[in-house]
């Protein structure tokens, strides 16, 4: 299943949004959303990216897009054997880059415009783009919702008629419109119901075989993710701090916030009693976090080398990055 | 799982349904379901009604009266009749029927009301869907231009103006419509604003959609219905901004007389015709009242917050 041709390279890539103070809005410091992170995603695969609420995850997967202006680094986007620097495009180009890429949306309420058909919400990236003709439109809109598993008779609604499982296959069928090759599913399936879900993510794994995506899944269910990645990466306040297949994620974990992670993970077994230490502290503030590796406050394993020195991004063994002082020397509990 | 016995007990059920969701409804859209609700609302269906009659009255009225607006009678049982068959809201100091020049005072109310809402629309609704959309500095600028005129008292703007401009029905519309659009342009602004950071209008960007399409196909449509009422609401302001110009003498010219110059005339013999000053005030706060009971049913059969 996994190639080995990068699809897109992220450098360094930084987020910072300044807080402004007062009456002449003087900017008084940043929130580092995504601070500084590298990494590549290969054609074909699912990469899944974790992180607790607010760890800056969203913001990564719409900054790789450009929906958002990202404040530094480089996105490489690899079309057709050659590569294209998203963060240098101009707007035109992008628009142009855009068909390429395209995202999904974690509220399957708000991501669809209310006074628009179905018809009119999958038609909109073939209007936009002006790809095809008018029959060429309906031809493509009708085969997109059979695709999705929606009724070719509906697509005169609007999107309230529509059941939260119902607004995401739309969604979906929207993101595919442009036949993309790589599509930011920004937690798709955390705002449905669990049954539903499952169908959502079989219908994301059917599509993938089906078309070669390749997903930045972006998610903070681990069960999910665990479903449904090929690699995981995991964030902490704006940062990756272990990235790595997913049998290793899971079953051995390096980086001492993983291993915190996949302990928080619920069991379906009403026997399993929690015992083991549930991560102390609070997630550090964005705008001011702490010296050394930003996990260091909460780590059992911390030392005073954790308070000084920010660890670097190590590739341990082949694949398995982490960014821990102690990566070496620690053994963490796998998933159990 | 170790519950393999129990496990047996149960069996998928067949799926009777393929298609597995059928609507109950048929598809109501928007301005159907507004139109239901606005049904309901028994003060504005009256409202509506009182301003078909009206713009009935004004278009065909003046056809099935056997007198025109200027047609004097200036014999000394003429002028100033008091109410009576043969001249509904008798006449006035020159022998004219009042009952057709209320018709066609509403004429010049209406039009002037329309015509200045819709100014008023046009330039509203782009100001504050530029404002609004692209914020920032921009927004922060045009939204101060609005608080400067907003700080002027509006009717003193309009009288400078018609000063300038010559009184004149054109010139009345065009001096309402240039000074009342701040209040649709801050309405706009706000419901852009709010929208702007909903879910589909980045989807659009990612799309590829350039922001004049997402400013009209995105963001205005789904502003409707608070545009709506506003422009609603600003007609009786417009009505009653002109009514009050033509009574100070800087409206329509004579002898084509709207509801304010009527007024006016009639104020002057207020002591001895009163009916001279009633029928046109009438007239005034009925179409008012008329225009702002509809405006809030609009209001509420619109507003989506209300939904039930």
């Amino acid at each position: 299943m996994m190639e080995t041709t990068a699809l897109l390279r992220v450098e360094n890539l930084k987020k910072y949004y300044p807080i402004k103070k007062g009456f002449w809005k003087k900017v008084v410091g940043h929130i580092k959303a995504v601070d500084g992170v590298t990494f590549t995603i290969w054609r074909g695969e699912t990469l899944g990216l974790v992180g607790e609420s607010g760890c800056g995850k969203s913001t990564l997967g719409k900054c790789i897009l450009r929906a958002v202006e990202p404040t530094e680094g480089r996105v490489e986007f690899i079309l057709n054997g050659s590569p294209l620097e998203m963060t240098a495009l101009d707007k035109k180009s992008l628009r142009a880059a855009r068909r390429h890429m395209q995202m999904i949306f974690q509220d399957p309420y708000s991501s669809l415009d209310p006074r628009m058909t179905v018809m009119d919400i999958i038609s909109e990236p073939l209007r936009v783009n002006k790809v095809c003709n008018k029959e060429e439109i309906e031809e493509r809109v009708k085969k997109l919702v059979e695709l999705v598993g929606l009724n070719v008779n509906h697509l005169k609604r609007y999107p309230h008629a529509f059941s939260g499982g119902q607004r995401q296959r739309i969604g979906i069928a929207r993101a595919l419109a442009l036949n993309p090759e790589f599509i930011v599913a920004d937690e798709p399936v955390s705002a449905l119901d669990v049954s539903v879900q499952s169908q959502i993510l079989n219908l994301l794994l059917d599509l993938q075989k089906e078309f070669h995506l390749t997903y930045l899944f972006i998610s903070h269910d681990l069960g999910v993710i665990q479903h449904v990645s090929d690699r995981v990466a995991v964030m902490y306040v704006g940062r990756i701090v272990e990235m790595a297949p997913t049998e290793e994620i899971f079953f051995a974990p390096k980086h001492p916030y993983t291993e915190a992670l996949i302990a928080a993970v619920p069991r379906p077994d009403p026997r399993f009693r929690k015992n083991k230490g549930v991560l102390q502290g609070e997630v550090p503030n964005p705008a001011a976090p702490p010296p050394g590796c930003y996990f260091h406050l909460r780590c059992p394993y911390a030392t005073k080398r954790c308070a000084e020195e920010t660890p670097i991004w190590d590739e341990i063994t082949p694949g398995h990055f982490v960014a821990c002082h102690y990566a070496h020397d620690l053994t963490l509990r796998p998933i159990d | 799982m170790e519950a393999g016995t129990e496990m047996e007990l149960f069996q998928p059920l067949q799926r009777e349904n393929e298609e597995g969701y059928v609507f109950a409804q048929p598809a109501t859209t928007y301005w159907r379901d507004a139109w239901r609700r606005l049904k309901r609302n028994r003060a504005a269906m009256v409202g509506l009604a009182v301003i078909v009659f009206l713009v009935f009255l004004a278009l065909f009225g003046p056809y099935f009266c056997p007198y025109s607006y200027s047609d004097q009678d200036l014999t000394p049982e003429g002028i100033n009749q008091p109410p009576s068959w043969r001249h509904w809201f008798g006449t006035d100091n020159l022998g004219r029927d009042l009952f057709v020049r209320v018709l066609y005072g509403a004429r010049i109310s209406l039009a002037v009301g329309v015509f200045a809402s819709l100014i008023i629309l046009c330039i509203g609704v782009i100001y504050g869907g530029i404002s609004g959309y692209l914020g920032g500095k921009v927004d922060n600028i045009m939204m101060r231009v609005v608080d400067v005129i907003y700080g002027i008292p509006l009717v003193l703007v309009v009288i400078l103006l018609m000063v300038i401009l010559q009184p004149g029905l054109k010139n009345v519309m065009i001096a309402i419509g240039a000074t009342y659009w701040i209040q649709m342009a801050r309405i706009v602004r706000g419901q852009i604003l709010s929208l702007k950071e909903q879910d589909y209008v980045m989807a659009a960007t990612a799309l590829g959609a350039s922001r004049r399409r997402i400013l009209l196909r995105h963001l205005i449509p789904n502003s409707i219905g608070p545009i709506i009422v506003t422009a609603t609401l600003s007609i009786p302001e417009a009505i009653f901004t002109e009514a009050f110009l033509s009574f100070i003498g800087l409206g329509v010219a004579a002898p084509m007389a709207s509801w304010g110059a009527l007024a006016s005339e009639g104020v002057q013999s207020l002591r001895s015709y009163p009916w001279q000053l009633l029928f046109p005030g009438l007239a005034i706060c009925l179409t008012m009242l008329a225009f702002n009971f509809f405006g809030d049913g609009l209001r509420d059969a619109l507003d989506p917050w209300m939904r039930r």
